[in-house]
């Protein structure tokens, strides 16, 4: 028996970025005793890096803009194969908790009107997001963070939770441990909410921090919840490639959205020549044109740079592979030419003007790179940035397939089907976290309590133990993630065939074999090393589930691009892939056909097609 | 390729010392590269705090010769090769592991500020009607990424220990933020004054130096409020309209 401390909630919520924190709040708004228990520091969480913006139909500055127009841009982003219901609320209420941000405290770029400041971002046809220069996700999480301290919530910083606890068929709670002394705690709690995050650590170039190693995935598939559309997973199209030690650190859309070109190694501005079916009516002619988008000419067309993300990744890929790339094996972006052309109200740009729109990417390069992007271009190329799929979730209330337990954020899958847009993440943080805490806390309201079950408390702090145990001796955790990486980025990277990726599966085998015998010296204080151990099952899971996926599903859509299945196909238009665990632990992939559209949203997909 | 000597100092609370390591390193690498190659190659369980790699998050805060410095944002080829490099955990906060240490302080002071209190919104559907020079200053101060570096340097905190009756910079800075608001309405200076020792600044700007986020801490939050200070409490004519109970 290991000692642990235990505690008593309503709801727990395991993850403070943006989802987690909202959720906390609401719930406890509704009155329920609220635990929120998170990795690192508060304020620290993935959403402090979000750099464009929040997408939300204020019509602040296009008063063209409404949710209706939100909701189809959402779902052609996504290829239809979003929930459709996630998708509607989530343009409808994105307004209300934008505003609520403000009331919180944010203070947002503004408009010469006094109100809210909106950009222009891939895949939107008005100028949407709602932003902070481009440190939109710093503004969220602290105005969240400022406010969500005063709720009398409990905060657990720096706490790893590693299982869940479950009472009959029901969620009950989790397991962890503390990061700074290595203490392990139970959290009991009549409900759950998952606010995990992403997966990005499951690749090598990623813009996604050590935090991302599909936590909440795992641990829900590990009490049987199903995961959906994990095969979708975001290639940012801009990821830093020089120097080698920031290869994939985010250069934000925003460039683009200001006006960034991307030239190949000739100089040619190669986005003009390749523009999809389902965007034919939606983009500049010519240079001209998209410049006049830019600075908000509503006649315009957005320029080529601003098309979906998985697009605007492939044709860097073709570029680089075709041997057109730049030095380093990127593209050019070019955010320098800009000068000298007239902003929005006639005034001519300059260097300064780029620095104040994109303060963090010109201090970002100029520390990291030694280059001063308003004077020349960057080296960029695609870095893996998101995943779509995720826990499957009920649209309305967030909660999984498995009673009690709820997933807000990157960690829930449905709202982006196939490819998510910018500017849509930060929005669905605060929407469907709000959602999430306020079902869960119904949920923990309207059903009994829970029982602690010892057995499931000391079963998963000795498997936590077990690295340890093994000590220095055991493998090195670091070496068998650099290799789940490598093979995750060359096997099932953004450009897929059945060989390779069943290659991978073998890979991932192997590898959980090694992760079996992995050990770290060192004690339980602060020992990252062991964190690193226990990281690496889920990291397998989350990986093996996106390569079954990717397999199983025989088409390009969206995010994913098959060599061998190159086309859409209609059939494949028809269905989700849910991911399952069978009872002897393998895992089993499944289609779920979609659920009908309702006939007014079918309608307004089709007027503003 | 080439190959740098780092002098870590490990250990906790009550004990512990400088380690030297080894270690090559490639073009562009910053500091926390190479913390991080030694962790994965030679020192699996050496404690060092990170998140963004790219300076928006104020994780990874230590001090690199001496300097306080953000490890991500701090180039190799911008420190003397020819002597080891030397990291230490940050020092007004008590050591947990290596270059961890325990911040949770900043986050209990800061819930003794009272926090944003807004005016009814200017536009029925909750917006305020704010113009952008009206906010610069507030925006200004709502960048800090909270790394503490400037409460590591604050001499009231990290050589006199004032740790119970001085709030420190940062959350100077946050008080700033607030009473700057435009729509904020409630009052702090009372308490900056009494409970968060805001006289003990005494403007040697050690603070606005180390700023990662090049917030002036001192000339646009620290001074704003001392003089918001000294006006309503120190100002005669106020003096006597508040002891008749009259507000502003
Ligand atoms: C560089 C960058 C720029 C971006 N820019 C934009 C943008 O401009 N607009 C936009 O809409 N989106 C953007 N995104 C995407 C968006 O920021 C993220 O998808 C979003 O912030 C995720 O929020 P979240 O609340 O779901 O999770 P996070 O903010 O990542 O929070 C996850 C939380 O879960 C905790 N956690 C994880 N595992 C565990 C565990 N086992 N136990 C306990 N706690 C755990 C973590 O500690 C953390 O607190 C960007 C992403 C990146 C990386
Ligand atoms: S200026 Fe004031 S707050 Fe800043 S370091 Fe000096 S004494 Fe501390
Ligand atoms: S004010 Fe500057 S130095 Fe101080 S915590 Fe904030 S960002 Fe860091
Ligand atoms: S790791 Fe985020 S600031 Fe250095």
């Amino acid at each position: 028996m290991t000692d642990y401390q235990l505690h008593e909630h309503d709801v727990l919520v395991i993850g403070a970025g943006g989802a987690g924190l909202r959720a906390a709040i609401e719930a406890s708004a509704m009155g329920v005793k609220v635990a929120c228990v998170c990795k690192s520091l508060l304020g620290k969480a993935h959403t402090v890096m979000a750099e464009g913006g929040m997408a939300a139909a204020l019509a602040n500055v296009d008063d063209r803009d409404n949710w209706m127009v939100h909701f189809t841009d959402t779902m052609r982003g996504g290829q239809y194969l979003n929930n459709w219901r996630m998708a509607e609320l989530h343009a409808k209420e994105a307004p209300a908790r934008v505003r609520e941000l403000e009331q919180w405290g944010a203070v947002f770029d503004r408009t010469k009107q006094g109100r809210i400041l909106q950009r222009n971002f891939g895949g939107h046809r008005y100028p949407r997001l709602a932003h902070v220069g481009d440190r939109t996700g710093l503004e969220m999480i602290r105005t969240l963070q400022d406010h969500g301290i005063h709720r009398g919530i409990d905060f657990f910083m720096e706490c790893t939770t590693i299982e869940l606890l479950t009472d009959g068929g029901r969620v009950a709670g989790a397991v962890g441990y503390d990061r700074e002394r290595g203490q392990f705690h139970a959290w009991l709690a009549r409900a759950v909410v998952i606010a995990t995050g992403g997966v990005g650590k499951a690749f090598k170039i990623t813009s996604n921090s050590w935090e991302y190693t599909g936590d909440g995935q795992s641990l829900a598939y590990r009490v049987g919840a199903d995961l959906m559309d994990m095969e979708f997973v975001q290639f940012h199209p801009t990821g830093m490639v020089w120097p080698p030690s920031v290869r994939g650190i985010l250069v934000t859309e925003g460039v683009r959205g200001e006006g960034g070109r991307l030239l190949n190694n000739a100089g040619k501005r190669f986005m003009f020549d390749d523009i999809p079916d389902l965007y034919k009516n939606q983009v500049a002619k010519d240079v001209e044109e998209g410049w006049r988008y830019v600075i908000g000419d509503k006649n315009a067309n957005r320029p080529p740079e601003l098309l979906t993300r998985d697009h605007v990744a492939r044709c860097i890929n073709r570029e680089v592979k075709e041997g057109r790339g730049s030095p380093h094996g990127g593209v050019f972006l070019d955010i320098a030419w800009i000068k000298g052309r007239q902003d929005a109200n006639g005034k001519a740009i300059d260097s300064h003007y780029i620095e104040r729109k994109l303060p963090s990417m010109y201090h970002q390069f100029k520390q990291l790179a030694d280059i001063d992007i308003t004077a020349v271009a960057m080296e960029v190329g695609p870095t893996t940035h998101y995943i779509m799929g995720g826990i499957k979730v009920d649209g309305d209330s967030q909660m999984s397939t498995t009673p009690g337990l709820f997933a807000a954020g990157e960690a829930a899958a449905g709202l982006h089907g196939a490819n998510r847009l910018g500017g849509n993440s930060l929005s669905d943080l605060i929407v469907f976290g709000k959602r999430a805490g306020e079902y869960a806390a119904k949920f923990a309201r309207d059903k009994g309590a829970v029982t602690l079950d010892q057995n499931q408390v000391q079963s998963a702090i000795r498997k936590a133990l077990a690295p340890l145990e093994r000590g220095a001796s055991g493998e090195n955790p670091y070496q068998v993630m650099y290799d789940l990486q490598a093979t995750m980025q060359d096997l099932v990277g953004i450009v897929r065939v059945e060989s390779e990726m069943a290659r991978a599966i073998e890979e991932i085998a192997k590898l959980r074999k090694r992760a079996a015998g992995v050990g770290s010296g060192g004690d339980r204080t602060y020992n990252p090393g062991w964190h690193t151990c226990v990281d690496l099952e889920n990291l397998l899971t989350v990986a093996e589930s996106i390569a079954r996926c990717a397999i199983e599903r025989k088409e390009s859509r969206g995010a994913q691009f098959r060599e061998d299945y190159p086309a859409k196909d209609a059939e494949w238009g028809k269905y989700n892939l849910v991911t399952r665990r069978n009872a002897d632990g393998s895992m089993k992939v499944e289609k779920a056909a979609l659920t009908p559209m309702r006939d007014d949203l079918k309608k307004l997909v089709e007027e503003y097609k | 390729m080439n190959s740098i000597q780092l002098r870590i100092w490990r250990g906790d609370d009550s004990s512990g010392q400088y380690h030297d390591y080894k270690t090559e390193v490639d073009d562009g690498m910053v500091v926390l590269d190479a913390v991080h190659k030694v962790q994965a190659e030679q020192a699996p369980d050496l404690a060092v705090r990170w998140n963004c790699k790219a300076g928006k998050c104020g994780s990874c805060s230590a001090e690199v010769n001496g300097m306080p410095r953000l490890m991500c944002m701090t180039r190799l080829n911008t420190l003397p090769t020819d002597a080891p490099i030397t990291i230490e955990p940050i020092r007004a906060f008590p050591r947990v592991r290596d270059l961890v240490t325990d911040v949770s302080w900043n986050f209990r002071k800061k819930l003794t500020i009272k926090p944003f209190t807004p005016r009814k919104p200017d536009f029925p559907d909750g917006e305020f009607k704010m113009q952008q020079e009206d906010i610069e200053r507030v925006q200004e101060h709502r960048k800090c990424i909270e790394c503490f570096l400037c409460q590591n340097v604050c001499h009231v905190l990290r050589d006199h220990h004032k740790h119970d009756e001085f709030i420190g910079p940062r959350l100077l800075v946050y008080s700033a933020a607030l009473e700057l608001h435009p729509a904020d309405t409630a009052d702090r200076l009372k308490s900056l004054k009494d409970e968060h020792g805001a006289g003990y600044c005494n403007i040697t700007k050690c603070c606005t130096v180390v700023c990662p986020e090049h917030i002036k801490i001192t000339d646009n939050a620290i001074i704003p409020l001392k003089e918001r200070i000294v006006d309503e409490y120190y100002d005669p004519l106020k003096v006597v309209l508040r002891v008749l109970g009259v507000r502003r």
